[in-house]
């Protein structure tokens, strides 16, 4: 009984001691956006909630047109994560349940492939094919490149191997398409992976920095995150912290919702996995 | 209605055969059950029925019907799998419904047909659960609910009553049978348990190794197998084999296995005379030795002297495994014989029910 205690007693301590290390950038992220330009550089630094969060916050959505960033990046985010999940699982599908068709294990390979470069290295070919679809600037360039995934492929592909032949054996005798399959009975089976990967693929997409700032040049096609550098970038002497702060908090706001909104069926999914 | 008739069924994978020139007639409302050991093609055969899988050379009829380009849907076939294969995110009832959805059927008629088909399998309480909120048994009255509410003119069934356990095996085979007389549909069933298949069957298909070795009622193929492979297969436990020569004797036909001499019956000497100092193999069922001293005397009865092995009490009867000579066998006795490990005792070997075999071909000497 006493061990139990101590070793729970242990583990909690575990946790509170990560969640500190891991919030406190983000606490201190938040009391910066609602302090003032003097606050900010005051030492020993304040911890406490200052009184400009209103001005900050309406500062930083102004002066970079935050509204517009954030529809991009949401855009974005969301087109990428669906597209990639939608190609995944038909490739996923091709590859588990289409025989032998001619090179398959080539083009496995060459998806593969994909996976072991990593953006910086496909940057420059990516651009030019951009320029030469005259795409530049366009939402076609901050999306399209991005929808095929090797990890999203392997991922489903795995989950497909694991569901019994018998099931693909018994939906055909009962008179089921080929797409029929995919989309009545692989799909909602993978329901939690579907989740999992829209938010690791949102989450992915939303980051983005260097590609949409090569790839874009106007100001109403940029993303939030080129957004926060503008915040850094446009003041002449020293950076308005508070400021960038609140753009922060602003830019975290969106992928914290969708973490809250799929939670419960990310929880729900993995718990009953384990049911299985 | 539907009769199934397959003509001359190859399989091959690549280059190798796994059905081989499967000749098969299944009646219509018959019950056939397909029964071998792993390996030897029945479920194969039964996929193919199915339309799962391509047939490499022959042709398939159900009904009147040449199917083997007609896809499984289309078939007019149900199947219950071995593990049963429900759509695990699909309530029972969904379960059900789902192919006669696919088939677009009103839905009344699918509620109709799915209460309907439940109510036949005691499974109105389950119909809102999913699959993994039941047990093996459950399950397998869900998958077989399934095939039911379509009417299928063909059920097929694989195995499906080798994941559950020993006590619930025996209750489903007998609701099985049960449905049987119900449904009054053709149904062919692949097993390896030839419990299973004599119980069940109208008629039982004994494979191995891609061809088929005998088909018949199962009394008829446990009283006349038509070689070593079925004899030896059918019938628990196995039929006794043991290497013997056929010598005369004062006018009398007797097989030898060097250690006993056991007379054969004067009415199948007729048959077996021109096997007159071959070399046979001699086989005899286990049920068909019994203590001596709890059976009389009567003709064909022959004694043979043995030394006790192994003593299995199974209540209803003892089996026993003895040695005579160098000759190992098993026999099956009556529950109070006083025999016990390393003692000699008498045994009554029933001489009318011997089987002798071909030593080259294995085949049934007639």
């Amino acid at each position: 009984m006493n061990r139990k205690r101590y070793f729970h007693f242990f583990i909690h301590l575990i946790l509170i001691v990560s969640f500190v290390i891991i919030a406190f950038p983000v606490f201190y992220a938040f009391i910066v956006s609602t302090q003032t330009f003097q606050d900010v550089f005051v030492y020993p630094p304040k911890f406490t909630p200052g009184n400009d969060t209103i001005q900050n916050y309406v500062a930083a959505w102004e002066t970079v047109k935050m509204g517009r960033l954030l529809f991009n990046s949401t855009l974005i985010s969301v087109a990428v994560a669906v597209g990639k999940i939608v190609l995944s699982l038909m490739a996923a599908f091709a590859f588990t349940y289409f025989g032998d068709f001619k090179g398959k294990g080539l083009f496995f390979v060459i998806i593969l492939i994909t996976h072991m470069l990593p953006l910086p290295i496909r940057i420059v070919p990516t651009f030019e094919l951009m320029r030469s679809f005259n795409w530049v600037d366009t939402y076609y360039a901050l999306t399209v490149p991005f929808f095929a995934s090797a990890t999203g492929v392997l991922l489903f592909r795995q989950l497909f191997l694991t569901v019994p032949a018998s099931l693909c054996d018994a939906a055909r005798v009962d008179g089921i398409t080929p797409m029929g399959f995919l989309m009545r009975i692989l799909i909602p089976l993978s329901r939690t992976n579907v989740s999992a990967l829209f938010l690791i693929e949102f989450l992915y997409m939303w980051n983005q920095y260097l590609w949409p700032l090569v790839v874009t040049n106007r100001d109403e096609m940029r993303v939030v995150q080129i957004g926060l550098k503008m915040l850094l970038a446009g003041q002449a002497q020293a950076a308005d912290w508070n400021i960038i702060m609140a753009g922060t908090i602003i830019a975290m706001l969106p992928p914290l919702i969708i973490l809250f909104v799929m939670q419960s069926s990310l929880v729900k999914g993995f718990s009953m996995q384990e049911e299985k | 209605m539907a009769e199934v008739r397959l003509s001359n069924i190859t399989k091959r994978f690549g280059s190798n055969a796994v059905v081989k020139q499967v000749d098969l007639t299944v009646k219509d409302k018959e019950f056939l059950v397909l029964v071998g050991p792993s390996g030897c093609g029945k479920t194969t055969t039964l996929r193919m029925v199915a339309g799962l899988e391509e047939v490499t050379e022959g042709e398939i009829y159900i009904g009147e019907r040449k199917v083997n380009d007609v896809p499984p849907k289309d078939r007019d076939i149900a199947m219950v799998f071995q593990n049963y294969a429900l759509y695990p995110h699909m309530n029972v009832y969904k379960n059900m419904a789902f192919g006669l959805q696919l088939r677009n059927f009103p839905k009344s008629e699918i509620d109709r047909r799915v209460k309907e088909g439940a109510k036949i399998l005691g499974i109105q309480e389950l119909l809102s659960r999913k699959p993994r909120e039941l047990s093996g048994g459950q399950r397998q009255r869900v998958a077989m609910g399934r095939a039911i509410v379509r009417k299928p003119h063909v059920f097929l069934f694989d195995e499906p009553l080798s994941n559950l356990d020993a006590k619930l095996r025996v209750q489903m085979r007998g609701e099985l049978a049960r449905l049987h007389e119900r449904l009054e549909t053709t149904i062919i069933y692949v097993t390896h348990d030839q419990v299973e298949a004599m119980t069940l069957a109208d008629r039982i298909v004994v494979m191995d190794d891609g061809f088929v070795m005998q088909v018949g009622t199962p009394l008829n193929v446990y009283e006349n197998p038509k070689n070593e492979f079925v004899a030896g297969f059918i019938g628990s436990p196995s039929m006794n084999f043991l290497e013997t020569n056929v010598v005369e004797d004062n006018k009398r036909l007797y097989v030898d296995g060097g250690s006993f001499r056991l007379a054969i019956p004067e009415k199948l000497s007729k048959r077996y005379r021109p096997r007159l100092d071959d070399k046979v193999i001699f086989g005899i069922r286990p049920e068909h030795i019994n203590d001596r001293s709890f059976v009389t005397d009567v003709p064909g009865r022959e004694k043979l002297e043995a030394i006790v092995d192994v003593v299995e009490p199974v209540g209803s009867e003892v089996i026993l495994i003895v040695t005579v000579g160098d000759h190992h066998l098993t026999a099956k006795v009556d529950p109070h014989t006083k025999a016990s490990v390393h003692k000699p005792i008498d045994l009554s070997v029933d001489m009318n029910n011997l089987h002798l075999f071909d030593k080259e071909t294995g085949e049934v000497i007639e």
